[in-house]
């Protein structure tokens, strides 16, 4: 009895989540195809960043969570060994949403310099990603 | 104050350096929060009750970092980095640290 439940639970799980991540996927995309392309850059030594008259910091983040049908994935997963994309398309998620909340606070800015992306867990099987940098006008 | 992530200020040169400052926060939800996230656990998605306590962790950590700055007597910080982490269920630490520099 008990694990039908367990199987009821996934099976909502799964649909529920599969629905969360097509829709935070299309939103994402939708969105990276509409902001304006501003150069990003992980040094900022480079000559590019000459002549710039104004830096501002920028930060984007962002919480996700993996649904329990995932989480359930993953244990099995651990036991045998492998990649664990159910947990990969998560963080990519996260992970591109605080790159483009930040881009987001950078309109009009000529350039991203310094950017640093950091993920780490808040939780069980919850990802925050940031994404930071500094955006330069000139 | 200005703030970069960068080791200079563009525009602006900087005259002195007054060592490392930091800022940092540990802020946990509400458990009425804490339950709905709970609930969106299981569901998958983003879980904005956090993403919220988060960036006002972020912000208060800043301020923090500000304070100490202002204290030291600097007008700018430089190369800021920021760590996360989970300290406990539903608490997260921020620390954001740079070097305070007064700038021309």
């Amino acid at each position: 009895m008990d694990f039908i439940i367990f199987l009821i639970a996934c099976g909502v799980a799964f649909f529920t989540g599969s629905i969360a991540e097509k829709k935070h996927y299309q939103s994402i995309r939708t969105r990276e195809a509409k902001i304006d392309f501003i150069p990003m850059i992980t040094v900022d030594e480079s000559e590019l960043c000459d002549g710039m008259q104004r830096a501002e910091m920028v930060v984007g983040g962002v919480v996700v969570s993996c649904d329990f049908f995932k989480t359930t994935i993953a244990g099995l997963v651990t036991v045998f060994g492998g990649n664990i994309s159910a947990i990969e398309s998560v963080i990519d998620r996260a992970r591109r949403e605080a790159t483009l909340r930040m881009q987001e606070q950078a309109q009009g800015a000529d350039m991203l310099a310094n950017v640093r992306l950091q993920t780490s867990t808040v939780g069980p099987f919850q990802v925050e990603a940031i994404a930071y940098a500094t955006a330069l006008y000139k | 104050m200005i703030i970069t992530s960068i080791h200079h200020v563009p525009g602006k040169e900087i005259v002195e350096h007054y060592g490392v400052v930091n800022g940092s926060t540990v802020r946990s939800k509400h458990a009425g929060r804490d339950m709905m996230a709970g609930f969106k656990n299981f569901f998958g998605g983003e879980l904005k009750g956090y993403t919220e306590l988060l960036n006002e962790s972020r912000e208060q950590a800043l301020e923090r970092m500000t304070q100490q700055a202002m204290q030291v007597g600097a007008n700018a910080i430089v190369n800021v980095r920021f760590a996360t982490s989970s300290v406990a269920q539903g608490a997260a630490e921020i620390f954001v640290y740079g070097t305070a520099v007064k700038v021309l």
